[in-house]
């Protein structure tokens, strides 16, 4: 293989404490084997003015130690607060990529290099080629598409092709917040209720199934998506690029096992033995990848 | 304060019945797709022959209405031809418009069909000035239908910054509360979703099961509700179901309701809107020319300086719900 595996760590896509999400990062920046690291709120406006403080000391951390840095745009974007806070990060020529998560952003990046995000719908190769001649050197695959599709995409590219290979998928994401309406609170007033659930609130069937999960505007899968089993397998067909998404697990160690699986220095099942020990609440899918639901996980081979 | 502007009023049709009813009924245009996973309305039994649509466009052009071609689905990488036929064969046969979401295929359309007029489906979420710009500029796209997450007054200043691009949004009818064409839930639980196969939460994986007490509706083994005797069991559209969070059972996304903005047409026509769209492109001809007769009377009544005529369209909505969706703030 001519090209070493990359690991990228997604933003975190949760309202952390701004303490918890500096602290986060500060111990990726000093431990964790990942090559890029991707910040910025994805989700929500409101949640904005908090991070700001901090990102700063964690980007210039994450810089000192070696990381390539992404900064990563909100996902819908309506109100002209919302499109200049993103034309600001677009145009800031700050040295380091943005990810465009809406089209709006990768149209203000035109010209320049950018990250095009998963959150783009970008499902064939006249999209992929449309978004590479504005400018994308690199391109997150969507959660939903399956092993065929991808690999087809990263044959197509002529930049990176990145697919999501860790955590809660982002599924949806709406005008309305959920996590206020299940405190009875409006999005205007929602108490940044947000912030009591660290990896996203729970969803469960009225039969108690556990089935999605929310992050204030954002639907997410209940379960976290695990590809270790498929990493070699989708290596050999041309896909060197993973992402993580951040959990409130220990991200550092999840990292190294991606790492270790991709040097073929750890067995896929052992490591998802560990994933599972490092995620004790988590339950696992793949489903997307093999075709299939995302909900499911798919013991086969790819 | 400038002249109002009249908006066209387009309706959807499933079929050449449809297609029928909605044109004597009044409708301006008239939007229909194919017998394939080109468009988001892929139901069996749904959609148009390539004849038929021939024969549909014959009939709107004589009642001197317009028909648009919805082909909003994602084409699938590696196989793109079926749906650069569905435009090839949409301009071939002189549709007005076709509605397109994928930006591959938008790109393909302005080099390839130069004369087609090109919409923008609410499937790609141009929900801001920025991207609709995109659009137009890129690909030539006319008319933005916008994604059913913005307030009124945000439409009116969407409108103001891109004109003479113009916006369609939708009046009437079932309502995504996720920002559409940014959701996979359907494909979470089902394996198929809006954006690669046309369907959300399809009736090929929806369940009745009988228990005590009531019904449960089911969506690939998904309970999305469950009903009392005699209660009468919904459709289990993924987003309208009840689930538990937070230790509560709720409607958490929404209820099962529909989009009704009868009542505010005197808003939506100051804000500058091209067209009102009427989603249900599954539904039968009797409830299209119901819900195209009162909007035509209330964009009529709108237009004449007269006070809205009160039309009662409970019996049509979803569970007889109705809600006027993210075009009011308190929505979200």
């Amino acid at each position: 293989m001519t090209h070493p595996a990359k690991l990228t760590l997604g933003p975190v896509l949760f309202n952390w404490r701004p303490e918890a999400f500096r602290d986060f990062y500060f111990r990726i920046a000093d431990e964790a084997c990942v090559d890029t690291v991707c910040v910025g709120e994805v989700v929500c406006s409101k949640r904005t003015p908090f991070l700001a403080p901090v990102l700063p000391e964690v980007i210039e951390r994450l810089t000192s130690a070696g990381k390539e840095v992404v900064l990563s745009s909100l996902a819908l974007i309506m109100t002209e607060r919302e499109a200049n806070e993103a034309r600001q990060l677009a145009t800031a020529d700050a040295g380091f990529l943005v990810e465009a998560n809406d089209i709006s952003v990768a149209s203000m990046l035109a010209g320049r290099p950018f990250v095009a995000g998963p959150l783009l719908n970008i499902y064939n190769e006249g999209t992929l080629a449309a978004l590479e001649e504005l400018g994308a050197v690199r391109t997150c695959l969507p959660a939903e598409l399956p092993a065929d599709i991808l690999v087809t995409l990263a044959g197509a590219a002529k930049g990176e092709i990145e697919i999501q290979a860790f955590g809660r998928l982002p599924l949806a994401i709406s005008a309305r917040c959920y996590h206020a309406r299940s405190r009875n609170l409006a999005k205007d007033g929602c108490q940044y209720v947000c912030a009591e659930d660290p990896d996203g609130m729970a969803v469960d069937t009225l039969d108690d199934e556990p089935f999605l999960a929310v992050n204030g505007t954002q639907t997410m899968s209940y379960h976290y998506l695990d590809l270790l089993h498929e990493l070699p397998a989708l290596r050999a067909r041309g896909i060197n690029r993973f992402r993580l998404w951040p959990q409130n697990v220990d991200m550092v160690a999840v990292a190294a096992l991606y790492r270790a699986v991709l040097d073929g220095a750890v067995e896929p099942a052992d490591a998802a033995d560990q994933l599972a020990a490092l995620c004790p609440r988590a339950e696992f899918s793949n489903g997307y990848v093999h075709g299939r639901e995302g909900h499911l996980f798919v013991e086969a081979d790819l | 304060m400038t002249e109002l502007v009249r908006p066209e009023l387009v309706c959807p049709a499933g079929t050449p019945a449809a297609l029928k009813s909605a044109v004597e009924a009044g409708a301006d245009c008239v939007y229909v797709g194919f017998r394939d996973e080109t468009n988001a309305r892929n139901f069996p039994g749904l959609n148009f022959s390539r004849k038929e649509l021939e024969e549909g466009i014959a009939l709107a052009h004589d009642h001197g209405a317009k028909v648009l071609v919805a082909i909003n689905t994602f084409p699938r990488a590696g196989r793109p031809d079926l749906w650069h036929q569905a435009v090839a064969d949409s301009a071939r046969l002189k549709a007005d418009a076709v509605i397109l979401a994928d930006i591959g295929l938008l790109a393909h359309a302005a080099h390839h069909h130069p004369d087609l007029r090109l919409h923008l489906s609410v499937q790609a979420a141009a929900s801001n000035p920025d991207s609709i710009r995109f659009y137009a500029e890129r690909f030539g796209v006319k008319r933005v239908v916008l994604p059913r997450v913005l307030t009124v007054q945000e439409i009116a200043t969407v409108n103001a910054a891109i004109a003479p691009v113009e916006t369609e949004v939708f009046v009437f009818g079932g309502l995504c509360v996720m920002a559409e064409g940014r959701c996979a839930l359907s494909s979470y639980a089902t394996g198929q979703s809006p954006n690669m196969n046309g369907v959300c939460s399809p009736a090929s994986h929806v369940r009745y099961e009988e228990r005590a007490g009531g019904i449960t509706s089911q969506l690939a083994g998904f309970t999305i509700n469950k009903f009392g005797e005699g209660e009468p069991a919904g459709y289990p559209t993924l987003c309208k179901g009840r689930f538990i969070a937070n230790g509560k059972t709720s409607y958490l996304f929404e209820e099962p309701t529909s989009l009704n903005t009868l009542a505010m047409l005197p808003e939506l026509i100051k804000a500058g809107i091209t067209a009102f769209k009427i989603e249900g492109r599954q539904r039968g001809r009797a409830y299209v020319a119901a819900v195209v007769q009162a909007f035509r009377q209330g964009v009529d009544a709108v237009m004449a300086g007269r006070p809205m005529p009160d039309i009662d369209l409970d019996r049509i909505t979803e569970g007889g719900r109705q809600t006027t969706g993210a075009y009011e703030r308190t929505w979200r």
